[in-house]
């Protein structure tokens, strides 16, 4: 060992050393990005949820008219057509049919359900004026909440003369382009043509003024044709003028989580889902958890070591990774083909869900069951109790809160499992709420795939709004898993 | 009648346990030495009634729907009182007891073991139907898939391409961000990083298939589209890339959790040699923990891959159902989970050359994942015994 050792070369070391740190970016670069891509999942999702939340509502003033509600038979009364009157009878000068039209559209077809709820409850209301909250449309509804694409609310800069010659309306102002709509004096217009002192024409007539001063008067413009959006320039005019009026009120969207499914965007609501849900998850535990653990216990206390018992071990750990869309093959072939149980139903989701749980249960009640240390065991064997005695009064007791812990992630898991319901037919779009094991029922997220493959807008913010409802379910089953696993965990 | 007869059974049950359990008090009160607890002769005698009669409803059930329930109920209470008559303090019920239990535990494991037969035997069956309708050789080397068209095509080639296709895409985000997150916190993060981390890990794990579909369709796939736009590019609005970006987001905590194990689980001895010849510690974990903790790593892969192409619903909201040949991520294609949820969806009878494809395909996935997770499992059960 004569050979002098050479001093390393600094330039060599600053590279290894810049190296270092390179690599530690990287890593850190990694998590970054996977918390960013989580931050801006869970961002979008809950802000295109927040329109669901609420919905418009007109506040009418309903004369319960004895003709239309017959007071021996309140519950067969026409109110969708009184609040449609109502309605239309806020707009005098909307007279045509096609006007008529529009306006019928504005509400919903659930917009009578609050007078229906009222007058039932109190049937001396027949014949008296009512003030009532009418549902909007989901398209009236979208608009008001400002999620119409391209559309713009300006407040007119400088005066506006407005002068009529005949049937045209000629307007005069900055601004004006055709195609956009001038809100003015009370009524509204169409500008048609280009340049001062453009055609235009009366959607709503207006009062006498011939100007109107500078930031009296609104433009409103949208950027899609008119023949190309759902909601016409007429109906975005009369909605305007009835929120200018305040006669629009925004409220806390309980339908969305009273009711069952609709095509109607506005109506339609989670509860069905949510119970069939319910229904799946208690099937699911009711038999996942018994045989899970009774499972665990044999192959962990009871199994000869032998060539079989290595099956079932290797097995259950194989299908632990089985796809879960084959777990709908097998409830479709062997429940509803071969034991020729119904389609749709929870029962058999819940088998389903129960069988591709059951392993995921199996391994953490064994992860559980092995930490209890043997000297309790032991303990329990040495004063005479027998092996059954010992595992089922002495460990299973504190291997408990491991194997709940487990189970409830399980069952977190099985909440969002979607695949496999969509074989076994629980896909089917159902109004009703399930009352039972054997009705057609859908679940939470199956309900959040059909909506949305909808078209309608506002199903969009509906399906967002479900998925936070399952989030949250999903989150509180964590925290409880968590709690659990805090409050009992044993160190030994 | 069913609902009747299992309430009935229910209140008959109970009876005999403290009929079963009465009679051995008043035999301990007459000072025998009786060998097992009071509490084993009532569950002996309960467990039997339960077996007797539900034995006894079910075989019943088809052939005398009528009789059945009564008859159930009657055999119980005959087995409860033929074991009743033969009680003595010698009388081993707790013996007999544990017997009947071990047996329950032998039943319960033996589910995963006959859930895993019956999805073979279902899945096998309507294939081997599927293959009497199409040949095999058809079906594995078509390249045209329509099975709605007329002449429908079974060509299970773009299928197969699309699957893999999307599998590429999503290991190529889930791999190199999964095993980078995987070494930064088994090697460099404090447990402050690690508190901060490791839920967000846990989260995206939770977060149910549907709502990243969800996401992937409405909010990265046009995102896709328009940065594609406005470089010039034309993408469709369902593209492999935005269905396989999602899934990588999926795949992350699965690789990164497995591997974290198993970089946790190489020796200290072997970070310190390597430190003490004067190694860094990216370069330790380049040149000796990685080589070291290969097994368990590439077996994570190997299940996040088997992970990918068992996906469902991020594709089928998200990657189209018309079926492609193509490479182009920018495209859009379909995968055989999408098909077998597309041709099972809705009613369908049982012998359509449609609904038997369906199970072709799942045939084909459960064997891909199966050869997958054992190689997996195989490896990791290797890497295991290498530092145990």
């Amino acid at each position: 060992m004569t050979e002098k050792l050479k001093r390393p070369d600094p330039a060599l070391i600053a590279r290894r050393y810049a190296a270092e740190r390179r690599f530690r970016l990287y890593g850190i670069t990694a998590l970054v990005l996977t918390t960013a891509f989580l931050a801006v999942l869970l961002t979008d999702i809950v802000s295109r949820s927040i329109p669901a939340f609420t919905q418009y509502s007109a506040i009418l003033e309903v004369m319960v008219d004895p003709a239309k509600v017959d007071a021996a038979k309140p519950a067969a009364g026409d109110f969708e057509g009184l609040v449609k009157a109502a309605w239309r009878a806020q707009f005098p000068s909307a007279s045509s049919r096609a006007d008529r039209k529009i306006l019928n559209g504005l509400i919903s077809n659930g917009g009578g359900d609050e007078l229906r709820r009222r007058v039932l409850a109190d049937p001396a209301l027949i014949g008296q004026p009512v003030t009532v909250p009418v549902m909007l449309s989901d398209d009236a509804d979208i608009y008001l909440k400002g999620q119409v694409t391209r559309v713009s609310r300006a407040a007119g800069q400088g005066p506006l003369t407005i002068r009529a010659d005949g049937e045209t309306v000629f307007l005069a102002g900055q601004g004006l382009s055709p195609g956009v709509i001038v809100l003015a004096d009370g009524g509204a217009f169409k500008v048609a043509a280009e340049g001062e002192d453009a055609a235009a024409e009366v959607i709503v007539a207006p009062g006498t003024a011939a100007e109107v001063g500078p930031g009296q008067w609104q433009i409103l413009s949208f950027a899609v044709p008119e023949a190309d959006r759902k909601l016409g320039d007429r109906a975005a005019v009369w909605l305007e003028m009835m929120r200018e009026r305040g006669g629009l009120e925004r409220q806390f969207a309980w339908n969305l989580f009273l009711n069952g499914d609709s095509r109607e965007a506005e109506i339609a609501g989670i509860l069905g889902s949510i119970m069939g849900s319910l229904m799946v998850v208690f099937v699911t535990i009711v038999l996942a958890l018994p045989i899970g653990v009774s499972a665990a216990i044999y192959l962990e206390e009871f199994a000869p070591k032998n060539r079989l018992t290595e099956i079932v071990e290797v097995n259950i750990n194989n299908l632990a990774a089985v796809p879960s869309i084959i777990f709908g093959l097998l409830g479709l072939a062997v429940f509803i083909g071969f034991f020729g149980m119904p389609r749709s139903v929870p029962l058999v989701g819940g088998i389903v869900i129960a069988l591709m749980s059951l392993p995921t249960i199996i391994i953490a009640s064994r992860a559980a069951i092995r930490a209890v240390p043997p000297s309790i065991r032991e303990a329990a064997l040495g004063v005479g109790a027998s092996h059954q005695q010992a595992v089922f009064h002495h460990v299973l007791p504190l291997a408990m809160p491991g194997i709940m812990t487990g189970t409830i992630l399980a069952v977190a898991s099985a909440i969002g499992e979607t695949a496999p319901l969509l074989l076994i037919g629980m896909v089917a779009f159902i109004v009703d709420i399930p009352t039972g094991f054997l009705d057609s029922a859908t679940v939470l997220p199956v309900q959040i795939y059909l909506w949305s493959d909808l078209p309608e807008r506002a199903f969009e913010a509906r399906t967002a709004a479900a998925i936070v409802v399952l989030l949250v379910i999903m989150l509180m089953l964590n925290a409880l898993a968590i709690y659990l696993r805090k409050k009992f965990e044993r160190r030994w | 009648m069913t609902a009747i007869f299992f309430a009935l059974l229910v209140v008959l049950v109970a009876a005999t346990f403290f009929a079963g359990r009465l009679r051995a008090t008043q035999m301990r009160g007459g000072a025998a030495l009786v060998h097992s607890l009071p509490n084993y002769h009532g569950l002996l005698i309960g467990v039997c009634t339960l077996l007797v009669g539900l034995a006894v409803f079910l075989l019943l059930a088809v052939p005398l729907p009528l009789v059945a329930p009564w008859a159930g109920l009657a055999a119980g209470a005959a087995a409860a009182f033929a074991l009743f008559m033969r009680m003595t303090p010698e009388f081993r019920a707790r013996n007999l007891f544990e017997k009947v239990t071990l047996g329950f535990l032998v039943v319960c494991s033996g589910i995963a073991i006959l859930t895993t037969i019956g999805i073979v035997l279902s899945v096998l069956f309507e294939t081997g139907r599927f293959f009497s309708e199409v040949s095999p050789w058809q079906f594995f080397t078509g390249v045209l898939w329509a099975p709605t068209g007329s002449p429908p095509g079974f060509g299970f080639i773009p299928l197969l391409t699309g699957t893999l296709l999307i599998t590429i895409i999503a290991m190529c985000v889930a791999g190199p961000l999964g095993l980078l997150a995987a070494i930064y916190m088994a090697e460099y993060a404090s447990p402050t990083v690690r508190a901060i981390f490791k839920p967000v890990l846990e989260m995206l794990t939770g977060i149910p298939t549907v709502v990243l579909g969800f996401f992937a369709a409405l909010t990265v796939a046009p995102f896709i589209r328009n940065s594609g736009a406005f470089l010039g590019m034309n993408i469709s609005a369902e593209s492999a890339l935005a269905a396989g970006v999602v899934i990588g987001m999926l795949l992350i905590p699965v690789i990164s959790s497995l591997s974290d194990d198993v970089i946790n689980a190489v020796p200290q001895s072997m970070r310190d040699g390597s430190y003490a010849m004067g190694a860094t510690k990216s370069e330790t974990i380049k040149r000796v923990i990685l080589p070291a903790a290969l097994p368990g790593i590439v077996s994570a892969f190997i299940l996040a891959v088997s992970r990918a192409m068992g996906e469902t619903m991020i594709v089928v909201m998200a990657a189209g159902l018309a079926a492609h040949l193509t490479a182009n991520p920018f495209s859009s294609v379909t995968t055989m989970t999408v098909q077998i949820a597309m041709l099972l969806v809705g009613d369908h009878e049982f012998d359509s050359s449609k609904t038997l494809a369906a199970f072709a395909l799942g045939f084909v996935l459960f064997v891909f994942t199966l050869v997958l997770n054992s190689i997996a499992l195989r490896l990791v059960q290797k890497y295991k015994e290498q530092y145990d």
